[in-house]
């Protein structure tokens, strides 16, 4: 069959968390850009709504299962609400989602419990790099086996939530394949740097991680001696940051839907012109169908089809079109747009960095 | 319901078989119809007929003999299903289209017009007119003509007039563009859905759309136009002089609509008006056919050429070439996937307004950028007419203008979301 309706489980999950959005995440969203700091109150009560641990089997300790076209629901939630506070929930899931697809039983017994526990574990991942032809298929950061180890050496940038991590999913370069593994940031060798200082989610505390010659025995390696197919994970990837792009998108035509409806210049609406009307619906169009080919690529995932190409198409539809809508959205307000009374820069601001966060989130 | 994009066994076996008499049917005569502007394609007609009139392609969920649902198996007594009647539309105008987008309009069968009167005929009329979709022995073809010189977009300048006298409506007035008038009135004994106005004074409440079967005295197909493209399919003009029909030839009420009687006439103008909800994603799926076998073929030569493309190299690594070509497969799917939501939303009984010209937008937009960017890539093999990419260009212009221009699908979204009227947004 083919058809477009969430489930009645989905329906229900998407409710809750436009509830958090509307009530939560657009409350503070601005205040939290400007502080540099998502209140923790807000960030528990995200956490507390248990979409990882609902993406986990009960086998290790979840209560559901992975289901990329739920996540791709629910981050488009989150993305409207607040992308900085969405990727900082993301965190702990780009590492509990990349063991669950593609960890040994082992690391899946040992790592996936923490996930349901009532707060945010101190676990994320780190897969950017602080160079402009950034590749994450031909990183410089490398893993070189030795004996019952791995030795990792290399600079990590835009670690979500670094600080107080624990651990930290190194994906690195072993063999010109991509692989990840499991570090402590206890270890030595690890240095958590300064925070990144971005143009945009400048709520999200991001930072820098340098590992000089870090080692760490080879059972750390996600996936074990065979490791990862990073394709997969990459797709994964791809997929949940359409869908918060597409998120942050809607949250910008809306506003500037409703402001152009009320908005008089030479007295009528401005929406009552075509300019503006035209590109109101453009973004409308351009909103709905990155939507539609961010769920297929999430079915193609959840159904075992190749979705590479679906997930590559998806993202680079997302980066253009987040882009476009965000930045008509401050057009269409004029000088008001401009103003950081007003929300749509910050939507601007947040668009642009979509190119760029590959690995922030999962589905 | 989920969501979900498995194709249904029984929309996939039957796009497979449009897609086999896309390949060997219509690919073959594919140029020499376009080359022969305005001769017919009776090979591929008389081929399909038998097909079409088992399971026309429009109106599909309207005639209960063609319901189509979900399922491989014969209905039966089984538990009702969910409708795939659009669906399967839109899957078999792709798979046509993709053979040639100019033949795949001479598809035998009630067309627009057939469509005008599934969505908008009584009981009565839907016997009266459609039974020849599905049981005439020789091809049938319905049309609609509701263009005229200086009425495009605007329909509310329509002049062609209908007079009542007696137990008949009058006609007078001349029509333009009608796609098929041709098939429909002259190659067949099909019929034309007319556009016409009841009191000129009244403008669209005025309007009406009335039934005309192929042979009705006062009707006559005054030129066939030459076109830049889907030149296999004829464009007519139809002048109307004192054509008389009868009086339950009209679809719908016959009343002007007022404003205290608006809510009392559902149909008229507006149900009519509702056709463009399934008729706008099957103009959609056709555009998206002429894109897709222009992608496909694109990548072929491609290839040939030893041009890889890449999906495992981030776009900073991509040669221009990739860039262009991720580009367009990306349009070609966004369009392709509104169209099928609009099309499930037509099966679900949802409205649809919106989505249908939605998808419309993006289709018509998309299949002209991927074939006019197809010509380029390929240089001056693009442009020969040795290969059909410079066709397909032509071919799928149409689709950003019949149907509803991509502008006035714009307007239609617009006043729609921004909850503006006609007059407060023109």
């Amino acid at each position: 069959m083919i058809s477009f309706s969430p489930t009645e489980e989905q329906s229900l999950i998407v409710d809750t968390l436009k509830r958090y959005a509307k009530d939560r995440l657009r409350e503070i969203f601005r205040e939290a850009d400007e502080d540099g700091e998502i209140p923790a109150d807000v960030l528990r009560k995200g956490w507390e709504l248990g979409l990882v641990g609902s993406s986990i089997p009960e086998e290790y300790a979840g209560f559901g299962e992975l289901s990329a076209v739920t996540g791709a629901l629910a981050l488009e939630e989150l993305g409207w609400g607040d992308l900085a506070t969405a990727l900082a929930l993301s965190a702990p899931a780009t590492f509990a989602l990349a063991i669950l697809v593609a960890g040994t039983e082992e690391q899946k017994q040992t790592w996936l419990p923490q996930f349901s526990e009532e707060t945010l574990p101190p676990l994320t991942a780190a897969l950017l790099e602080p160079q402009m032809l950034f590749n994450p298929r031909k990183l410089s950061t490398t893993a070189t086996r030795k004996g019952d180890s791995y030795v990792l050496s290399g600079v990590k940038a835009y670690v979500p939530l670094a600080s107080n991590a624990e651990h930290v999913l190194v994906y690195a370069n072993e063999s010109d394949t991509t692989q990840a593994f499991i570090v402590p940031t206890s270890a030595a060798g690890v240095t958590v740097g300064e925070r990144e200082k971005l143009m945009g989610v400048r709520a999200l505390e991001l930072s820098r991680i340098t590992l000089e010659n870090v080692e760490v025995p080879a059972t750390a390696k996600l996936g074990g001696e065979a490791g990862i197919d990073f394709g997969i994970i990459h797709a994964r990837s791809q997929v949940a940051l359409a869908a918060l792009a597409v998120g942050v998108a809607r949250g910008a035509y809306e506003y500037a839907l409703d402001y152009a409806r009320n908005r008089q210049t030479f007295g009528e609406a401005i929406g009552q012109r075509q300019s503006i009307a035209f590109m109101l619906a453009e973004m409308l169009v351009e909103i709905d169908g990155t939507r539609m080919m961010t769920w297929e690529a999430a079915w193609k995932l959840d159904n075992g089809e190749p979705a590479i190409r679906a997930a590559l198409l998806a993202k680079h539809q997302a980066d253009k079109m987040v882009l476009m809508v965000t930045d008509r959205a401050v057009q269409i307000l004029g000088g008001h747009g401009y103003i950081r009374e007003f929300p749509v820069e910050l939507w601007l601001r947040n668009a642009r960095g979509f190119a760029t966060f590959d690995g922030l989130a999962l589905v | 319901m989920a969501i979900e994009f498995k194709t249904p066994g029984i929309i996939a076996t039957q796009s497979q078989m449009a897609q086999m008499v896309a390949e060997q049917v219509m690919r073959p005569i594919s140029r020499s119809f376009d080359e022969h502007e305005h001769d017919i394609p009776w090979d591929y007609i008389n081929a399909l007929w038998p097909i079409m009139r088992q399971n026309p392609l429009f109106g599909a969920n309207d005639t209960k003999k063609s319901q189509a649902s979900d399922g491989d198996d014969a209905a039966g007594d089984k538990p009702k299903r969910a409708p795939i009647g659009n669906m399967l539309m839109v899957h078999l105008i792709e798979a046509l289209s993709w053979g040639d987008a100019g033949i795949y309009l001479t598809t035998p069968g009630g067309a627009l017009g057939g469509a005008a009167v599934a969505a908008a005929g009584t009981p009565e009329q839907k016997d009266r007119f459609l039974a020849r979709f599905t049981e005439s022995e020789e091809p049938v073809w319905g049309a609609m003509a509701m263009t005229e010189p200086q009425a495009g977009s605007d329909t509310s300048a329509i002049r062609t007039t209908a007079v009542r006298d007696g137990d008949e409506w009058v006609l007078n007035g001349e029509k333009i563009y009608c796609t098929g008038g041709r098939l429909a009135l002259q190659e067949s004994k099909g019929l034309v859905v007319v556009w016409a106005t009841v009191d000129p004074t009244a403008g669209r409440a005025g309007m009406k759309a009335f039934v005309v079967e192929a042979g009705t005295p006062g009707m006559t197909i005054t030129k066939l136009e030459h076109k830049m493209g889907i030149r296999a399919s004829d464009t007519a003009a139809i002048l109307f002089d004192n054509c008389r029909i009868p009086l339950s030839n009209v679809l719908g009420s016959a009343e002007v609509q007022t404003a205290s009687n608006a809510a009392n006439a559902p149909k008229g103008f507006k149900g009519a008006m509702k056709t463009f909800d399934a008729t706008r994603p099957a103009v959609a799926a056709s555009a998206l056919g002429i894109a897709r076998a222009t992608l496909e073929l694109l990548r072929e030569k491609l290839l040939e050429a030893g041009i890889e493309l890449r999906d495992d190299v981030p776009y900073h690594e991509m040669s221009a070439i990739e860039r262009d070509f991720l580009d367009l497969e990306a349009q070609h799917r966004a369009a392709w996937l509104l169209t099928q939501r609009a099309a499930w939303q037509m099966d679900m009984g949802q409205p649809n307004t919106v989505e249908a010209s939605e998808c419309k937008v993006k289709a018509g937009e998309a299949a002209t950028i991927i074939t006019q960017k197809a010509v380029e890539m390929l240089g001056p093999l693009g442009y020969s007419r040795e290969w059909l990419f410079e066709k397909w260009m032509r071919d799928a212009k149409i689709n950003d203008i019949f149907e509803g221009t991509g502008q006035i699908n714009r307007l239609i979204i617009a006043r729609r979301i921004l909850g503006f009227s006609s007059r407060e947004l023109k």
